[in-house]
């Protein structure tokens, strides 16, 4: 895998957010890097900065110190789901998820077409012009991760996307993302996408990532940066197995 | 159900505005007052026929009426504009909001006589009154609408590299439009207000010009027939922004019947 030039570089990335004092640090000198296709989780108690280091990723912040490179050396597209499903809520399910090819003025049936696939991709289909109000918390996510989708982003990233859903929504929600992004490695004629997913759940991190970085409390930095060798594709019952108790545990002891 | 219900409300409604017209007669007949003081529905009508038929009333409305859009039109926009404007920037808000809640503090019916006397008692004093009474509720509600956006939707708009132009249009317009289509409402109204206000200081046409006429002749029938005919002007008036409404924010909970 060293061969491939990493798609994201973070190189001593520090964030301090101006306050009456001497400014509330978020993040401290974090580093890492992200090959293409790769699935990451960033693991941490709340308050270790991992939405801080979403939102730099995402061009929503600018790093106080340090740098953000991207492997093309262009801005790259980004998908982003956010807590709350953020659905505009004037707008049906499937104009919704056309939104971001919108913005960048592409043809409309086209469009339609491609929003229309991803419906089916994320189990929405009869649901195409319902309104958000209409839909519960694990289907307007779902929206959400097909609007994430459409516009092919070259890096996709999730922060906490489950964090609301109740439990047993949550877990078939982890089934499912996992199932979209292994659909959409060769399928649909994309390069597989490169996921960056924020959370705070050992459980789903491990479920979900090739690789899992653990924040410490602010200021955040990496203490551990530790590779997921289950095999794919996961299986719910993988929880119960000595080999996902044991990486459970590192990243345990780790988050301390 | 919900039919039955509509028509039996309407009736109801119907029934309503002929008991108030049977209760108006009967007391312009038991009370035996002249008619230049209390004239009775039939005197009215046979008021409203004639200024019908001899073109002064579809005249007068019509003046009334073209006062009212441009200066619903023109205070709406401007106030739009600049409640946009504040509602980005703080330090605009800063500078302005003094003179903003001064010309609120000043009573509009107060500097409409200085207003007439400025720019002459022709269309123009009115529009402009009707602009100045519109301009600060929909101001408001521009503000608090455009304020309201989520900024988690900004974050959004943001991370899909959303240009200006394009967070307005899919954003900010959208998001802002229930408020803003309230204060709109208000504006509306009020705008009524405003014209009639600016004729009766000082005109030579619209309703309120008639309204002073009849006044001045003890024609009360006439005044009678002036101010149905607002009325119908301001319903009318909030009939549409309401339409509107419905058409608009159709996505919303349907929260009025």
């Amino acid at each position: 895998m060293t061969e491939i030039p990493p798609i994201l570089t973070v190189r001593n990335l520090t964030v301090v957010f101006p306050d009456n004092n001497d400014g509330l640090r978020a993040l401290e000198d974090v580093s890492f890097e992200v090959c293409p296709q790769e699935f990451i989780c960033v693991l941490g108690p709340s308050g270790s900065g991992k939405t801080t280091l979403l939102r730099v990723l995402a061009g929503l912040y600018s790093p106080t110190t340090g740098e953000v490179e991207f492997g093309n050396g262009r801005t790259p597209r980004i998908g982003m789901v956010f807590q709350q499903s953020n659905l505009m809520p004037w707008r049906t399910a499937i104009d919704n998820i056309m939104l971001p090819l919108e913005l960048k003025n592409a043809d409309r049936v086209t469009a339609r077409a491609r929003a229309q696939e991803l419906i089916d991709l994320v189990g929405l289909t009869g649901f195409e012009s319902a309104l958000p109000r209409d839909l519960s918390g694990g289907m307007a996510q779902r929206v959400a991760i097909a609007r994430a989708l459409i516009h092919d982003p070259d890096l996709l990233l999730l922060d906490e996307p489950f964090g609301s859903l109740d439990a047993l929504t949550r877990e078939r929600m982890w089934m499912e993302l996992s199932r979209i992004w292994q659909a959409r490695q060769p399928a649909l004629g994309s390069p597989g996408k490169t996921v960056v997913m924020v959370t705070h759940s050992i459980e789903e991190s491990l479920l979900l990532a090739d690789r899992v970085l653990v924040l410490t409390q602010r200021p955040g930095h990496i203490r551990l940066d530790l590779e997921v060798d289950l095999p794919r594709p996961r299986k719910e019952e993988m929880r119960y197995t000595t080999h996902f108790g044991k990486l459970a545990k590192k990243l345990k002891d780790a988050i301390g | 159900m919900t039919k039955r219900l509509s028509s039996a409300r309407y009736w109801l409604g119907l029934a309503s505005l002929l008991g108030g017209l049977l209760l108006w007669w009967v007391v312009a007949r038991i009370a035996n007052l002249p008619a230049f003081i209390l004239p009775s529905p039939t005197d009215v009508w046979s008021r409203f026929l004639s200024a019908a038929l001899d073109g002064s009333l579809l005249f007068n409305t019509g003046v009334t009426l073209v006062e009212i859009l441009l200066g619903l039109f023109s205070g709406a926009g401007l106030a739009t504009l600049l409640g946009y404007l504040i509602a980005k920037s703080r330090m605009l808000e800063r500078v302005l909001s003094p003179y903003l809640v001064a010309s609120q503090a000043v009573p509009l019916v107060a500097i409409a006589p200085l207003l007439v006397i400025w720019f002459g008692p022709g269309m123009f004093s009115k529009v402009l009154i009707c602009a100045l009474i519109v301009f600060f509720p929909v101001l408001v509600n521009t503000v608090v609408g455009v304020r309201a956006v989520p900024p988690a939707l900004h974050d959004l708009m943001q991370s899909l590299h959303a240009t200006r132009g394009q967070i307005i249009a899919k954003l900010e317009v959208p998001a802002a439009l229930p408020v803003f289509l309230g204060g709109l409402r208000i504006g509306a109204t009020l705008s009524v207000i405003g014209a009639v206000v600016g004729e009766l200081v000082g005109s030579d046409q619209g309703l309120g010009f008639l309204i002073n006429v009849g006044r001045g002749q003890y024609d009360t029938a006439l005044v009678f027939v002036a101010m149905f005919t607002l009325i119908v002007l301001a319903l009318c008036l909030y009939g549409a922004v309401a339409w509107a409404e419905r058409k608009l924010l159709a996505w919303q909970e349907i929260v009025q019947q």
